[in-house]
């Protein structure tokens, strides 16, 4: 095994007690990336130059705290000053922002080394990574299947062993989609969990920050770096952040875990049902309590969440109008055409949808119908939500109706598609913390299992993702290196 | 049930989005489909459902109203696709 494969909380025991180097770690993972890129092609923007010298100036202080000499990378959707920031659109090609995002400031505080910007659906819109305006990243799995979406960079990248962490976005599942996909491990925080300052917005109601990593240790460790009050987030809660290590425990007995029926019908490939349920045994044989339970509402999660995402991302890129930034179609004559042909230059065919459908739910004489229905809606999906809660304190279910897809296979009709999220987006709706961890295979490809957590309770399902790691190899399992 | 083209343009007109006469026929089609798709909400009762505006319990988050440092003018339009003398230029609006 090489370095760009290890865990950071093994890399940091061999830092600590000086066996190898910050640039050490870094060589491997730019060995790496050079290996699988050409075909993975997980990274926007490879930052070889500046890495190497973080790594060098880490090495030389010898303090290796926190997150110091870890190479890491970020989803092409957080801003990163002097580094360009795309959200994989043409409207942002060259934006260079001139500050961090609050999460990525906490990061380079803590000592990582920033490798590069991720590949994604542009503007966080989509689950395959089909719709970066630039190219598709492949799964490192099986090269002709999708990485998931769409953070589909950030996991493919974690999963193919050229980052040991990195950051996402999760608006409808893009975080736990993609791992489950790629067989890692992705976290979506709690709304209010993360500041979001500096985090290109796609839907502001749901949008939350999170994590990829390859085990929940790591996970813990990367929450516990980016968690907590930003003054600059008006919906970042200031409320005490947990020690995540504390979760890391064996000892679930007694944990009361629900599993919502509807979450295995709706269309679930029998194999990943299997997955889950198999999972849900290993669960009872370590003395959880598992029971069935219903979310009754769940069949209206995904129409009323598309009318809520697109609503509010027809209003968040209204700001993309080629005055302040962004590109601009000079041969307009007046400000109106102006705004519209850059926004037609600009936008992809799905941002473009979206904005429509979005504009058309808001637009007189269709809100109450639309988008105030969707949001009366919400409140019976959290209603559901607080009811299961009473009495347990975990949720699992499977993280996506089926393993990754082929590319092109779901390129045609946007409904098609929009079903990849049917089991996440509920969880958005009702503003939960949500994580996606390997617990099977099918057909080669892996297996996601979603645990899902009470408001600001990443704590239980930590301790629940853990338990489960612990009585289970399948983290262990590396593309090309076979399935233990 | 499709829109009609004259619906899209009205939409596009409202989102500033020039669209072709093929994108228009896609999206009248595309939108009817997904906004069927959404009609399936009907079938729900919410008469006595308060919409959730916000899923967290919090309003009005205030800050103490103190002069800060501001981002450097310069960097800030360096992003611009056009900018004279200090500030952002756009074509001619009146």
């Amino acid at each position: 095994m090489q370095l760009c494969d290890l865990t950071i909380h093994q890399l940091k025991t061999r830092l600590e007690k000086k066996e190898i180097t910050s640039e050490e770690i870094l060589d491997s993972c730019l060995g790496r990336i050079k290996e699988v890129e050409p075909d993975v092609r997980a990274f926007i923007t490879l930052l070889e130059d500046n890495a190497r010298n973080s790594a060098r100036l880490v090495d030389k202080q010898g303090n290796y705290r926190g997150l110091s000499g870890i190479p890491y990378g970020l989803k092409d959707i957080f801003c990163t000053r002097g580094v360009l920031t795309t959200c994989a659109s043409r409207i942002l090609e060259n934006f260079v922002p001139n500050y961090d995002a609050t999460v990525a400031g906490r990061l380079i505080e803590a000592g990582g080394i920033m490798v590069g910007k991720l590949n994604m659906d542009e503007f966080a819109m989509g689950s395959s990574t089909e719709q970066s305006a630039f190219f598709p990243t492949h799964n490192p799995w099986d090269h002709s299947r999708v990485p998931g979406g769409s953070s589909g960079g950030s996991a493919a990248a974690v999963a193919a062993g050229e980052i040991p962490f990195s950051l996402g976005t999760d608006t409808g599942g893009s975080i736990r989609q993609p791992a489950s996909y790629c067989g890692v491990v992705g976290l979506k925080p709690t709304y209010g969990r993360v500041s979001r300052w500096g985090v290109i917005a796609y839907a502001s109601s749901l949008d939350q920050v999170g994590v990829f990593t390859r085990d929940v240790a790591d996970c813990a460790l990367v929450l516990q770096t980016i968690a907590g009050h930003d003054p600059l987030d008006s919906t970042s809660i200031d409320i005490a952040v947990p020690d995540y290590a504390e979760s890391l425990q064996n000892d679930i007995k007694g944990l009361k875990i629900a599993y919502p029926r509807e979450y295995f019908q709706q269309g679930v490939n029998d194999e990943v049902k299997s997955a889950v349920v198999q999972a849900l045994k290993t669960y009872d044989s370590l003395g959880a309590v598992i029971d069935e339970v219903s979310l009754p509402h769940s069949e209206y999660a995904l129409p009323a969440y598309y009318l809520v995402a697109t609503a509010e991302a027809s209003a968040n890129l209204a700001r993309y109008d080629g005055v302040r930034y962004g590109l601009r179609d000079f041969s307009a004559e007046n400000v109106v055409d102006m705004f519209s042909q850059s926004r037609a230059l600009g936008f992809g065919s799905d941002v473009k949808r979206r904005i429509m459908l979005g504009t058309y739910a808001l637009s007189s004489g269709y809100y109450d119908a639309y988008y105030l229905k969707a949001l009366k809606v919400r409140r019976l999906l959290k209603n559901d939500f607080d009811r299961v809660f009473e009495d347990f304190d975990v949720i699992a279910a499977p993280t996506a109706p089926t393993v990754a897809f082929k590319l092109g296979e779901q390129t045609g009709d946007p409904l098609t598609l929009y079903m990849n999220d049917i089991l996440t987006v509920p969880i958005n709706m009702a503003g939960l913390p949500g994580m996606s961890i390997p617990c099977g295979f099918a057909g080669g490809m892996p297996v996601g299992m979603q645990l899902i957590g009470k408001p600001f309770d990443e704590g239980t399902i930590i301790k629940a993702a853990y338990a489960f790691e612990q009585a289970t190899s399948f983290h262990l399992a590396r593309p090309g290196l076979g399935v233990k | 049930m499709a829109l009609t083209i004259a619906e899209v343009e009205h939409v596009a007109l409202l989102a500033r989005l020039s669209l072709s006469q093929m994108e228009k026929e896609q999206l009248a089609e595309q939108l009817g489909a997904i906004l069927e798709y959404a009609d399936r909400l009907k079938k729900l009762d919410t008469e006595n459902i308060e919409p959730l505006d916000h899923i967290l319990p919090v309003s009005n988050v205030f800050r103490e109203d103190a002069v800060k440092s501001s981002p450097d003018r310069e960097e800030m339009l360096a992003n611009a696709p056009m900018a004279e003398d200090g500030q952002y230029k756009v074509p001619k609006i009146i």
